[in-house]
């Protein structure tokens, strides 16, 4: 089972959906659940693979694609890569698990959830720019689609603006590959080429502020967030899921995999201002957090909060930095899966509301014990408490930190303090019992299914899992990271 | 062994979440006779003894192998004195809580599951393991604050929770710091490190690009580190989360604040802090001993203004564990006199491990008092009570005279040894907190004769006097006030050689 299963499994479920007939929608998310699993086994199989023998030669598929560009198919995994699809992987799975009981165009909407799946797998995988650019643009319009039908609260202005973001962002990160293609002789899109390609200091200076942003955009970077909570909000919730937990990640894998090693000399000229735009959007996300009434609103920021860890490991561009950016990608995947899934789906499915002030009224800590008890272990994951995975991801950036920008950690000291402040406030208020009123009681609330309880399962797992062991996503990462093309960027 | 008995309360908790039709009294007894595993454990500990090296147990795992990051943890004589304290009072906790009605499935196994994680921080070596204990009680004490705490326990919770996770921030940024500095984590290595003074040139030339010099450096990762154990202990002025929140938590979570989690703090500066930082002692002594007098003083001062029975016993503690911070500042100002600074740091042990169980027999008296009363626990609320309940008045009197240090009760070994050691290294200190000494005489023998002497009020005037089942909790917290006490070596044969090995650090 190689690696390549995982796209193939997603694009081949995706159309096997398409092609069922109308008649047989349930079917679809079965097998939309066994593509997600057959791509999860995959990756999974990959990783262990790389752990058992990490020596050996590593799984790749390099064919000509189009000629007259140069552009190749050219697919491989290393350890960063495969961990990657296997958060993918297990997103994939939680996130259709949430959407199990979906009741408007089953068949479309897996579909597309599996193509998204495929594009993101695709981009893990790429390692030929040309083709990590098309892969990446596979995943923006099945994206717009899944907010404009299935979404909610102003679903056409968060897809729109979301869209609008994401295609601005692609046509920076067009401009900035093609500068460098022709700058390195317009005869390869092959990513060790343009990065071992000699480009002038004064061209880096400002062809990687254009890639580099032109990524950073969908990783969320402050000030060029404001579409990350909208798009949240209005989205259905695997795909909230999908776009926080994965798609952001895309943006901080290109930052790091495309942007960063093809021009090093422009990001070293370019990285204080990247840790200070990392810096603000960690405390503007948790501060922005912290006022805000919707539920999903303050996870749609706590994610801007959290992505600017991501950032911030890149800029800092230690070992350390870059092994803290990847974890943080990983764990804040499955955080946020879990956390927009228990809010998006479980809660607002019985409770048709999301407001703070309104979920008081349902008592859930009584009527809904089950999403209570998992909201509250997620959101001490998210505040970066040891035995989650978000601990090991904060620390290993704040050594990073300590090593590039010591400065830089009083900043961040606050931000993680308002961090815990905004995830006990929206904690108390829309889950913990109510004073005074103890004696009333609670709605009835129809209990956890098992597919929520599945997919609620899963993810906190992981999370523990790396939170309490994680030696063997380092050891994967360190793979990936030890590619030579991070050698121009380490120091 | 040392892992099964980490993982023993844990076991438990997991046993109450799978067990879904489990009854509230029912799944309060499962976790008491539970908790009576870690007890057995770490009394096999105890009888086994320790080898060569001093160590009873040890079990380690790596974590982030090219860093040099293990979950190492390891038991020595002072360890084991903590764990022991931790399975006490732990099993005490759950037997009140039962006695009081409070327990339930999720109650009981969050009790369980701070346990573990209090086991864990008291047998770590190394910074990350700790730490991981550390924070993670955080979890469990929030949640039995705010969901079982009184009215205004949402605030004080929050509050609680906000301060410490800052204070615990400041604290792993400065081990960090020591991480890329020196490249180990490890408390052992760290402290061979520290003994040779390599912990400044280190982070030195690590962050020669601050243009700071090495030991301004290392100061401020000390100033970090010392942080995060003032807010826990805690230290005067890091202290405005406390009395609120104990005051708010139910008595028997009060109880774990102060008789464990306040402990991993003390803990926390005499077995990491002192023998990691010897290198900044010299401009760190004065501020320490400072506020440890501060910290004595005021504790005892304002639980003399309070009303609150809970109130004041919160203040009391603050003034308790004030003692154990003067005893650290002692040892940081002592140079090279072993006698007095071996004498302050084992007097602080024991103040720690007999302030947990004194304090336990204390709030468990007013926890008493309190469902007799029907919640109430003003001091004015009270009066005459010994006619009543003369066995109470008398458990309870033992309990305040152990706290306030009377001689033949477990309270006084403490306090003796510490103003011996201090006296000798820090006269002015050891002079000044004299005074916090007598403030706890006062407003201790003030509650004494407020709520048991006195015209016997409307309350209390159809009180039955302990029960049964009341007096057989009280049995065994009592036994550990007297029998240490009267025989101090109990403890002490635990501490002696560790203490000496704590100090090996003092150039004779």
């Amino acid at each position: 089972m190689t690696p390549a299963w995982t796209i193939l499994s997603a694009f081949a479920g995706a159309l096997l959906v398409l092609l069922l007939p109308a008649r047989s929608a349930a079917l679809s998310r079965v097998i939309a659940l066994a593509a997600a699993i057959v791509g999860a086994l995959a990756a999974a199989v990959g990783c262990v693979a790389k752990l058992a023998h990490p020596d050996a030669t590593p799984w790749s598929f390099d064919r000509d694609w189009i000629p007259s560009l140069g552009a190749r198919m050219h697919l491989a995994a290393d350890g960063l890569s495969l961990a990657l699809l296997l958060l993918t992987g297990v997103v994939a799975i939680a996130g259709i698990l949430f959407s199990w009981n979906i009741d408007k165009r089953q068949r479309a909407f897996f579909s597309l959830f599996l193509t998204i799946i495929g594009g993101v797998y695709g981009v893990f995988l790429s390692r030929d720019a040309f083709l990590l650019f098309v892969c990446y643009e596979v995943v923006i319009l099945p994206k717009y689609l899944l907010i404009a039908i299935w979404g909610s609260t102003r679903k056409e202005y968060g897809a729109m603006k979301l869209t609008m973001y994401s295609i601005g962002a692609s046509a920076l990160i067009l401009v900035g590959l093609a500068a460098a293609y022709a700058a390195a002789g317009g005869t390869s899109f092959d990513l060790q080429h343009l990065a071992a390609a000699d480009y002038s200091p004064g061209f880096q200076a400002w062809a990687f502020p254009v890639l580099f942003l032109g990524f950073a955009v969908l990783a969320g970077v402050w000030p060029f967030h404001t579409w990350a909570p909208t798009g949240h909000v209005a989205a259905p919730t695997a795909a909230s899921m999908l776009l926080a937990g994965v798609v952001m990640k895309l943006g901080a894998f290109g930052a790091l995999c495309v942007a960063m090693p093809i021009f090093p000399e422009g990001f070293a000229q370019w990285r204080g201002a990247i840790a200070g735009l990392a810096v603000m959007g960690v405390l503007y996300g948790a501060f922005t957090a912290l006022s805000q009434k919707d539920l999903k609103f303050v996870i749609g920021y706590s994610s801007v909060s959290h992505m600017g860890f991501v950032l911030l490991g890149l800029a800092a561009a230690t070992h350390w930095g870059l092994r803290g950016a990847a974890l943080q990608m990983i764990s804040h995947g499955i955080i946020a899966g879990l956390l927009f899934g228990i809010a998006g789906r479980v809660v607002y499915a019985r409770t048709h509301t999301r407001d703070l002030a309104e979920l008081r009224g349902f008592d859930l800590w009584r009527s809904l014990p089950g999403a209570a008890v998992a909201f509250t272990l997620a959101t001490a994951a998210s505040m970066g408490l040891p035995g989650f995975s978000g601990f090991v991801a904060e620390i290993s950036v704040a050594i990073g930190l300590w090593e590039s920008f010591p400065l830089l950690l009083i900043p961040l000291i606050l931000g993680i303090v308002i961090t815990g402040a905004f995830s006990l406030r929206a904690l108390q208020k829309a889950f913990f019992p109510v004073r005074g009123e103890t004696d009333a009681k609670p709605p009835k609330l129809p209990p956890l299914t098992w597919p929520e309880i599945t997919a609620i399962v899963l993810l906190l797992a992981v999370s523990l899992a790396i939170g309490i062991y994680p030696k063997p996503w380092i050891v994967l990462i360190d793979d990936g990271l030890a590619s030579p093309l991070f050698q121009s960027i380490l120091p | 062994m040392l892992l099964t008995l980490i993982l023993a309360p844990l076991a438990g908790a997991a046993l109450l979440a799978a067990w879904r039709g489990a009854g509230d009294r029912a799944a309060g007894r499962l976790a008491a006779w539970w908790s009576l595993i870690p007890i057995v454990l770490v009394a096999l500990l105890g009888f086994r003894g320790a080898n060569a090296q001093g160590l009873m147990a040890d079990w380690s795992l790596d974590w982030i192998p090219d860093a040099g990051i293990t979950l190492s943890f390891a038991v020595d004589g002072t360890s084991w004195l903590f764990l022991l304290l931790t399975a006490l009072v732990t099993a005490f906790v759950l037997a009140v809580s039962i006695q009081k009605g409070l327990t339930s499935r999720s109650y009981a196994a969050l009790i369980l599951v701070m346990e573990t994680m209090l086991l864990g921080v008291f047998t770590a070596r190394h910074f990350i393991p700790f730490f991981l204990g550390w924070e993670m009680t955080l979890i469990p004490a929030y949640l039995l604050i705010r969901l079982w705490g009184g009215p205004n326990a949402p605030r004080a919770a929050r509050r609680f929770f906000i301060v410490t996770l800052g204070g615990g921030v400041c604290m792993l940024l400065g081990f960090l710091a020591l991480q890329i500095g020196v490249n180990t984590m490890d408390f052992g290595q760290l402290t061979e490190m520290a003994s040779k003074g390599e912990l400044a040139a280190g982070l030195a030339t690590t962050f020669a690009g601050t243009g700071l010099t090495g030991p301004t450096l290392l100061l401020t990762v000390a100033v970090a580190v010392l942080l995060g154990l003032a807010v826990k202990i805690p230290i005067v002025p890091f202290h405005a989360w406390l009395p609120d929140a104990y005051a708010e938590a139910p008595t028997p979570v009060t109880m774990l604040l102060t008789g464990l989690l306040s402990k991993m703090g003390v803990y926390g500066l005499l077995r990491v802090f002192l023998p990691v930082f010897p290198e900044v002692y010299a401009t760190l002594a004065p501020w320490l001993a400072a506020l440890a007098v501060a910290t004595v003083l005021l504790g005892a001062v304002a639980a003399l203004a309070q009303k609150d029975l809970k109130r004041i016993l919160a203040y009391s503690s603050v003034n308790h564990l004030g003692y154990c911070v003067l005893a650290a500042a002692a040892v940081v100002a002592s140079q090279g006199d072993r006698e007095s600074a071996s004498s302050a740091i084992s007097g602080a042990f024991l103040q720690a491990f007999n302030h947990g169980i004194i304090a336990s027999a204390m709030f468990f008296g007013i926890a008493i008092l309190e469902s007799r009363s029907g919640g109430l626990r003003g001091l004015d609320d009270f009066g005459g009570l010994r006619a009543r309940v003369p066995v109470l008045c008398g458990l309870m009197g033992l309990a305040i005279f152990a706290s306030l240090g009377l001689p033949g009760l477990s309270g006084f070994i403490g306090e003796f040894l510490v103003f011996n050691g201090t006296f000798g290294l820090l006269p002015w200190a050891a002079a000044v907190s004299v005074l916090g000494l007598l403030f706890t005489a006062i407003f201790l023998l003030r509650l004494i004769r407020k709520v048991f002497h006195g015209p016997l009020g409307q309350l209390g005037s159809n009180w039955a006097d302990l029960s049964a089942s009341e007096r057989w909790l009280f049995a065994p917290v009592i036994a550990l006030i007297v029998i240490p006490g009267l025989w101090p070596q109990v403890l002490l044969q635990f501490l002696n050689a560790d203490t000496l090995r704590l100090l090996d650090f003092l150039k004779p």
